[in-house]
């Protein structure tokens, strides 16, 4: 129970979550415990195992079900009189509006996604709606306040992008555990159980790899009476073989690395594989609820790290085993954490990978942490970020401005706190979607497509859900339920075409509009025409600037490997502890090394952002009239 | 002690002979050992002896090593092993927890607990449901019929046992104080809540005189303010990453030793709350309250308490501010869920510290404060000014000691 002017701020309030999962569960509870009359919840999940310990109003029972109605019927068990309303939809959903949002006195997520983040905040920025923001990954987390003009909005700052790699590196020249993985799960899982239609890189690994090409189409395609066994044996021999014999043909690669070993099938099984087929075909007949390899074959603790020839027989069994009883679902399946055989798939093909380049092999335990992008995640968290959650929610129905806070959680304390208090900062005034401020973009008007533009900028680095390109009156691209066939298809041609010979021709000096009505949000893009590209660096062909670029993508282009980056911008805080930690480092104030309180802001910076973030807290510190922390710094 | 106390914690005292109780610590990777005279003191510090480990019995060696998690509780506690391994995972199943005094912060502490997936859970509360129980308590339906004089312990049991089906949830009943050294010896890890400063002392005083070391906890909400009190006594944890581990010792004072000490020698920059709880604290037990039985009525008597104190303490009254002795006095027994959800995760993430050896444990204090949004770390054991009667091992020393 709160204060009375806080309980009578919350009586009348109408507020929306978003997202039912390991914050929403402890959200909606608190929320209901500190006596919110009028609740909605949205989320798109369902249930599953492994949400089980920490998702607290969940049971085994309700595996399958929708998130967000399992987690109202259990709250309004302790809470009938309170009203909840949910719904098991996507937020991106067209129902969810600007004028639906506009309904709620202030909107909280506990999402799990940068995209969805993005899409809120943007409904929340249309309906002038407050935004509390959250994260959490292992024991950090953070609570952020957005209120339209008066602090930075979600996206003021740049985001953490999900780690990419280097082409070439995941093709040819791996050198790390992560990278067999990306292989194995984006390149050869999507080549033989994804859309057939999709480009992928699997045999570019060498200069003139078109040589391989036209033989590997025919390789990846079963024929017509191949049987199972011989078509996983043919794609082994391969993949973990004659490809890599294909790359060591090219020795420029190799005179400053380590050459790979081809793997062949009968180098792992000389004799042995008949044997292991009967018992195969043995186990197979017994109907497993959920369909593995590992069950199949006797493995069972997936702590355990597999012999090369363990993870062989994996993974012809797996391959198998999708061919045999998931014929159906062959073409359009893309890697799924959940999915047991996927990641027994995957990680069997990363291992013998890794085996072929002399990497270290790894667990499926660590394997689906790595290909699942799977995020470390425990209850206390959780319960601890929902609290400050609601202490926020209550401040922004109380109008209480000047005591919004946003709020680490950290791992080790950091000036004695292991709560730490922030005022919010101040919009960034040429943040593209808060402010109007133009973006500028350099293309090659000549060569690149209308698609792609649309692709890798509006979509993939605005973050647009349901674009409109307009060159001045002209309207170029467009989506939506309402168009006439006669529109889809005049806009379907356009999108094939190079900019500079659209309708309206797209040249250097050219603005365009782009707008999302969902989202209601519009920004222009200045064109600025450039002959050339480096490959390497700009692997787009195109660079967007006045946008706040993603951390990672600074360094280096790359081919980006889709994932989920779960915390917000409490990665900006506290950047994620990934299993790569060559790549990504905790911040110093929170490793576990004792220090001086004068040591802090002298320590070594994190490589990404700790500067900025430390130099912040020192103003803020500064200006917060309780902080004898800060006069005691300053005697320092 | 029997094979099952040899594993429900990391740290283990063989009480082999009187003269002799070592102290060992288990290391899944085969066993690194110490052994721990704790009755050899060379110049007034304990000492840490490395000792070969064949000279550890077998049967420990083995069983350590052997159990593996089930398939249900790799599938279930996935996540957060992903967090602090397969080892601290089996380390919490073989753990065992008592709780006593159940709101809010207790209620949320043992949800956490009990979904991390510890060996045991014991609630201790003998009373009715009532409102100001039911307020902050998320086990509890709104349904006078379900009570049927059943008491919150029981209420609370019910509905943790369907949270985590791997982990056992047992009522215990009768006076706190009543209970002796032994009743504290079945468990790992004790917590006490709403109870009054003697109680607190009292059980804190029994766990120290077991042989075993248990973690002692105090954790208490009043209104928008929060605050947890860790004694681990002799605390053996390990830091670092795989390759370069390093041990490390702290040593914990007891409650009572803690707020002893000299508020003057107190270290600097101390949280105000830190001294205006042990006033209202002193407060309550003086009147014979309970805690949280008290009102903005009662200013005028709290504020001739604090003044004699800082008489005592040779303290300006100043470091103990109107404001905030009012705000906890206005606040009385009233716990805000979202400070409850807190200081109930910070202590969960704490127990699991503990239990698991990984990571750096609490010292000694944790203030919450809503108003400031701060959740602050509090060491109250480094004495500044000469040695006093209570300041006995209170100098703060953190050792390599492999």
């Amino acid at each position: 129970m709160a204060s009375k002017q806080q309980l009578s701020a919350i009586k009348g309030s109408k507020v929306l979550m978003v997202g039912a999962g390991g914050i929403g569960c402890e959200l909606l509870k608190t929320l209901a415990l500190s006596g919110f009359p009028d609740i909605h919840i949205i989320d798109m999940d369902t249930i599953e195992v492994s949400n089980l310990n920490r998702q607290f109003l969940f049971r085994q029972s309700h595996v399958g079900q929708s998130k967000a109605k399992v987690a109202r019927d259990a709250v309004l068990k302790f809470r009938p009189d309170i009203s909840i309303t949910s719904y098991h939809a996507n937020v991106k959903d067209h129902e969810f509006n600007v004028d639906f949002f506009k309904q709620f006195n202030v909107v909280l997520n506990g999402l799990d996604n940068l995209d969805a983040r993005r899409h809120v905040n943007r409904l929340c920025l249309a309906a002038c709606v407050p935004l509390v923001e959250s994260g959490t990954t292992g024991f950090l987390g953070q609570v952020t306040v957005h209120v339209k003009g008066r602090t930075e909005c979600y996206e003021c700052q740049p985001k953490p992008a999900p780690k990419t790699y280097p082409v070439c590196t995941i093709t040819s020249t791996p050198s790390k555990f992560v990278h067999c993985v990306v292989w194995a799960k984006d390149l050869l899982f999507a080549k033989l159980f994804g859309d057939k239609n999709q480009e992928n890189d699997l045999n570019v690994h060498s200069k003139d790899g078109s040589s391989s090409s036209k033989h590997a189409e025919d390789v990846f395609e079963r024929q017509e009476e191949e049987n199972i066994e011989q078509y996983g044996k043919r794609i082994y021999d391969h993949v973990f073989g004659y490809n890599i014999e294909l790359a060591l043909s090219n020795e420029e690669t190799w005179r400053n690395r380590n050459k790979p070993r081809p793997i062949y099938v009968k180098d792992v099984f000389s004799s042995e594989l008949a044997s292991q087929n009967g018992n195969l075909d043995k186990s197979s007949n017994g109907d497993t609820p959920s369909l593995s390899a590992m069950a199949s074959l006797g493995l069972k603790n997936p702590q355990d790290l597999w012999s090369l020839k363990e993870n062989s027989k994996v993974f012809l069994e797996a391959l198998k085993l999708f061919f045999s009883k998931r014929e159906k679902e062959i073409g359009n399946l893309s890697f799924d954490k959940d999915d047991q055989l996927a990641v027994e798939f995957v990680t069997a093909a990363a291992n013998i990978r890794a085996s072929s380049f002399g990497i270290p092999l790894h667990s499926l335990f660590e394997a689906k942490g790595i290909a699942g992008n799977i995020v470390h995640a425990v209850a206390t968290t959780n319960a601890v970020i929902a609290g400050l959650i609601v202490i926020e929610a209550i401040k922004v129905l109380q109008h209480d401005i000047k005591n919004y806070r946003m709020t680490y959680c950290l791992e080790h304390p950091s000036r004695k706190m292991l709560l730490m208090p922030v005022e919010p900062f101040e919009p960034n005034k040429s943040c593209y979607v808060c402010s109007e401020t133009p973006l500028d973009l350099e293309i090659n008007t000549h060569c690149s497509k209308l698609r792609d533009v649309v692709d890798k900028i509006v979509k993939a680095k605005l973050g647009m859900n349901l674009p409109m390109i307009m060159h001045g009156p002209a309207l170029l691209y467009e989506v939506g339920d309402d168009l006439g066939e006669a529109e889809v298809a005049n806009y379907a041609a356009n999108l094939e075409k190079v900019l500079s010979e659209l309708p309206a021709p797209v040249m250097g000096g050219t603005i365009l509009t782009v707008e999302d009505l969902q989202q209601e949000l519009k920004c222009s893009i200045n064109i600025k025409h450039r002959e050339e590209f480096d490959e390497e660096k700009e692997p787009d062909g195109m660079v967007l600037s006045g946008w706040t670029q993603p951390r990672a993508a600074e360094k280096n282009g790359k081919t980006a490997v889709d994932s989920e980056v779960s915390t917000s911008s409490a990665s900006e805080a506290v950047p994620l502890e990934t299993e790569d930690d060559d790549d990504l480092q905790i911040i110093p104030t929170i490793t576990g090394k004792k220090r001086k309180l004068s040591d802090i802001s002298n320590e070594t910076k994190n490589k990404r952002k700790a500067e900025e973030l430390d130099s912040k807290n020192d103003v803020v510190m500064l200006d917060d009239e309780n902080s004898d922390m800060s006069k005691k710094k300053r005697q320092q | 002690m029997s094979e099952q106390e040899y594993q429900s914690s990391q740290v283990v005292i063989i009480q082999k002979t009187a003269a002799i109780p070592i102290c060992f610590q288990v290391n899944a990777d085969g066993l690194k050992m110490l052994l721990y005279n704790t009755h050899e003191e060379i110049s007034g510090k304990r000492h840490l002896v490395p000792w070969n480990s064949h000279l550890i019995p077998k049967f420990l060696r083995l069983k350590i090593d052997d159990e593996e998690l089930t398939e249900q509780e790799t599938a279930v506690y996935d996540r957060q092993i992903r967090v602090w391994g397969v080892d601290a995972q089996r380390r919490l199943s073989k753990s065992h927890i008592l709780v006593s005094g159940i709101k809010g912060t207790i209620v949320e502490f043992c949800k956490n607990i009990v979904l991390a997936g510890v060996g045991s859970l014991t609630v201790h509360d003998d009373r009715m449901v009532t409102e100001e129980l039911w307020s902050a308590n998320f086990l509890i339906p709104p349904d006078e019929n379900v009570y049927s004089g059943k008491s919150i312990a029981e209420l609370c049991c019910d509905s943790l046992k369907n949270f985590n089906p791997m982990v056992r949830v047992f009522v215990e009943k009768g006076d706190l104080l009543s209970f002796d050294v032994d009743f504290f010896g079945k468990f790992d890890v004790v917590i006490v809540s709403s109870c009054s400063l003697s109680t607190k002392i009292s059980v804190n005083e029994k766990c120290r005189r077991l042989s075993k070391q248990i973690a002692f906890y105090t954790v208490d909400c009043r209104g928008s303010c929060g605050e947890i009190f860790v004694d681990l006594q002799n605390y053996i944890y390990s830091k670092g990453k795989a390759d370069e581990k390093v041990e490390c010792l702290l040593e914990y004072l007891s409650f009572e030793e803690a707020i002893s000490i000299p508020w003057r020698s107190l270290p600097r920059g101390l949280s105000k709350l830190y001294l205006v709880l042990r006033v209202i604290e002193q407060f309550e037990e003086i009147q014979g309250r309970t805690p949280g039985e008290i009102s903005t009525a009662d200013f005028l008597n709290v504020q001739k308490l604090r003044k004699e104190l800082c008489q005592i303490h040779l303290m300006n009254e100043s470091e103990i501010p109107d404001s905030l002795l009012q705000r906890l006095l206005a606040g009385g027994a009233r716990e805000s869920s979202p400070v409850c959800a807190i200081i109930g995760g910070i202590l969960g993430q704490e127990v699991i510290k503990a239990i698991s050896g990984k990571g750096d444990p609490l010292k000694n204090f944790f203030l919450f404060d809503a108003m400031d949004g701060k959740g602050i770390i509090q060491d109250i054991s480094k004495v500044q000014a000469p040695k006093t009667e209570f300041g006995l091992g209170s100098v703060e020393r953190v050792e390599n000691i492999v």
